[in-house]
């Protein structure tokens, strides 16, 4: 048994580096569940692993990549982990060079720089200049909206409550003295935010991802973060590093489709099918982050649109190019996606971002 | 790394919930899930025996309609034991899920007592927080029912704080009520928590159970699940109904059917009188496998003859 417990753990291993969460009380439960099962058969082996090692629909493709490799007796081939914690912050640099002069003065120039940066397009910037707009996305609030939850909780004021009154009567010797209320608690409203990263929005991509870690931060586990190109893919566990450069790394190397084509309307429906219908997108403020440059069929884009506005609770669409002047939303794409759009804003600068911070939270466009 | 014990425990008593009734191995269990209506593959199968042995919850994900909540149903059934079932929802809480006490026994009591007289006050309120007073809501009652299988029925539409209560329900099978102690599992239920995954349930419960992906059948396991729980099909209007549920799967619909949806098909046909699926009986009861409009039209305006063909 000795030898049969030292090869899971190395299998367990080899699962940890390709991304399975098999972590020492799930090895624990594999070992438990071998005892039961005959070690001999490969298909008890294989059982015991993956119903105590997986955790979701998405580990049982590795897992099976990995048993595969591991009981064949050749080094599995690992996709590249993203760093634990790699790229150092970038320090806060004000724009155009050394602040001379008294304290006071470096203060109040980085502070008139900021306003200057605020509106500036992000795809126009310098070097310099994009790792102060960066460092003041990271520090961008976009707490979701609250909404009226279906759980009750002790109020000064609302309906009556009848478990914590009668134990207050009991309290008092049967007298009922006081009435206690309860009330509908608020929870956050859930926050999908759709970020399109092919070619067209290269420029803005960036930002764009960055604001969306800024939400995730704030926002906690209402915040959904997807990146959509010709491939849609879930970044909500890539985006929870504390560290906005640790957090694009990883979501950089989550994305296998950065600066590729887009097939809006097919992610969309993807994004719906898989996540939006079952749920997530159900109530949600659901923000897509895209120039609407659909090379695929307008009318897909438009009936998932469709669906996606009658499941959500505000549809919220950031294009970037809506800042530039004389822009009219001419694009198939666009045009099809116009009529179920609630709320139809730009997000190119930092006061853009800040903007659809505040839609976030509920404002009103 | 370090606390893994050097070789994995060959059987530990304690966690041997109705160790009696366990059959000896998946096949067996197999076989008498097959007997009382259900065909369970070997990979679920295993997650079942694998449940029971350790006495771990069984974590339960899959499509709708695939088969989650009809296994704990059969599980009952083959363990001879009650199922209780708590079907989540938001806003679900303690005093639905887990205990509450009768306010109005309470004080009924309390005036009773009064009545009649009584003036030892601490001998009242001792007696008033008396397990006679407490109404066991689901997960209590399974606690407290030996032996049982708790169905924690899309545990996903509960808000997260829930997730919390179950966690010390579902890691120590203890209920800790304030007024009257701990409350303790005297032999484990047997546990499945089904999700469809509009959320993703925390870590910490997950890592509690046994993790199971439920697919949709094979072409062939259907129509023997057809055939099983629905004797009066013929084997070719089975076949039929089983080829066209698999065809409407990969047809990229809003909604494809689960297992549940063609059962109810073939039902339907049934009820019919029909014999065989042609696009007549196809068109009539449509209704019974697709539950979304844009979905029947779409099915309709690709032929429903092309659907049915060969088979």
């Amino acid at each position: 048994m000795r030898g049969a417990t030292e090869t899971m753990v190395g299998f367990a291993r080899t699962l940890r580096a390709a991304g399975v969460p098999a972590d020492p009380e799930r090895v624990h439960a594999m070992l438990a569940a071998l005892g039961h099962l005959d070690v001999l058969d490969p298909a008890g082996v294989y059982w015991a692993g993956r119903l105590t090692l997986c955790a979701g629909p998405d580990d049982l493709a590795r897992y099976d990549r990995c048993f595969a490799a591991y009981f064949a007796g050749e080094a599995p081939r690992l996709a590249p982990r993203p760093p634990a914690v790699a790229v150092r912050r970038a320090a806060a640099v004000p724009a155009g060079g050394a602040p001379g002069g008294a304290e006071g003065d470096a203060r109040a120039a980085t502070a008139s720089a900021v306003e200057v940066l605020r509106d500036r397009d992000v795809a126009r910037l310098t070097a310099a200049e994009r790792a102060e707009v960066n460092r003041l996305i990271a520090a961008l609030s976009a707490s979701p909206d609250l909404r009226r939850s279906r759980r009750l909780a002790p109020a000064a004021r609302g309906r009556l409550d009848p478990a914590r009154t009668v134990r207050e009567t009991l309290r008092r010797g049967g007298e009922t003295a006081v009435l206690l209320h309860r009330a509908p608690r608020v929870r956050p409203r859930r926050v999908v935010l759709l970020v399109d990263v092919s070619g067209s929005m290269r420029p803005y991509a960036d930002a764009l991802l960055r604001f969306a870690h800024a939400a995730a931060r704030s926002g906690g586990r209402a915040v959904e973060v997807f990146s959509a190109g010709t491939r849609l893919t879930r970044l909500t566990r890539e985006l929870r590093h504390r560290d906005a450069d640790a957090a694009m790394a990883a979501a950089a190397a989550a994305i296998p489709d950065w600066s590729g084509g887009t097939r809006l309307g097919a992610e969309l429906k993807e994004f719906l099918d898989r996540f939006g219908q079952r749920g997530l997108a159900r109530g949600a403020t659901v923000v897509l982050a895209s120039d609407g440059w659909e090379r695929g069929d307008a009318a897909l884009l438009g009936a998932q649109m469709a669906r996606l506005h009658r499941l959500a609770h505000r549809v919220v669409w950031a294009n970037p190019h809506r800042a530039r002047p004389g822009y009219e939303p001419l694009t198939a794409g666009m045009a099809a996606a116009l009529p179920y759009v609630d709320v139809f804003t730009s997000g190119h600068s930092l006061g853009a971002l800040e903007r659809l911070a505040q839609i976030i939270g509920g404002a009103r466009a | 790394m370090t606390h893994i014990p050097a070789a994995a425990p060959a059987t530990d008593p304690s966690a041997d919930p109705a160790a009696d009734q366990v059959p000896a191995s998946p096949a067996a269990l197999a076989d008498l899930l097959d007997a009382a209506g259900y065909l369970a593959d070997p990979g679920l199968a295993t997650a079942c025996f694998l449940a029971l042995r350790m006495g771990r919850p069984l974590f339960l994900e899959g499509e709708a309609g695939v088969g989650k909540t009809e296994l704990a149903k059969t599980l009952a059934r083959v363990l001879g034991a009650p199922l209780i079932r708590l079907q989540c929802h938001e806003g679900l809480d303690a005093s639905r899920a887990l205990y509450d006490w009768d306010f109005p026994r309470q004080l009924l009591h309390l005036r009773a007592a009064e009545a009649a007289g009584e003036r030892d006050v601490a001998r009242l309120e001792g007696e008033l927080y008396d397990r006679r007073f407490l109404l066991a809501r689901p997960l209590l009652r399974a606690l407290e029912t030996s032996p049982s299988v708790l169905l924690v029925d899309e545990v996903d539409r509960a808000d997260d704080e829930f997730e919390a209560f179950l966690l010390e329900v579902l890691s120590d099978f203890t209920i800790t009520v304030p007024e009257l102690g701990t409350i303790r599992a005297e032999r484990p239920p047997a546990v499945v928590v089904t999700s469809n995954r509009t959320r993703e349930v925390h870590d910490a419960l997950k890592r509690r159970c046994l993790y199971h992906w439920l697919d949709h059948p094979t072409f062939d396991r259907e129509v023997a699940v057809i055939r099983r729980r629905l004797p009066a099909a013929t084997e070719r209007l089975a076949g039929r109904v089983a080829r066209a549920a698999q065809r409407l799967r990969e047809a990229d619909l809003l909604k494809p059917p689960g297992v549940a949806e063609s059962l109810d098909w073939t039902e339907a046909l049934l009820a019919l009188g029909a014999r065989d699926l042609d696009p007549d009986t196809a068109a009539l009861t449509l209704g019974a496998v697709l539950k979304y409009r844009e979905d029947q039209r779409r099915v309709v305006a690709d032929g429903l003859a092309a659907l049915l063909d060969g088979g």
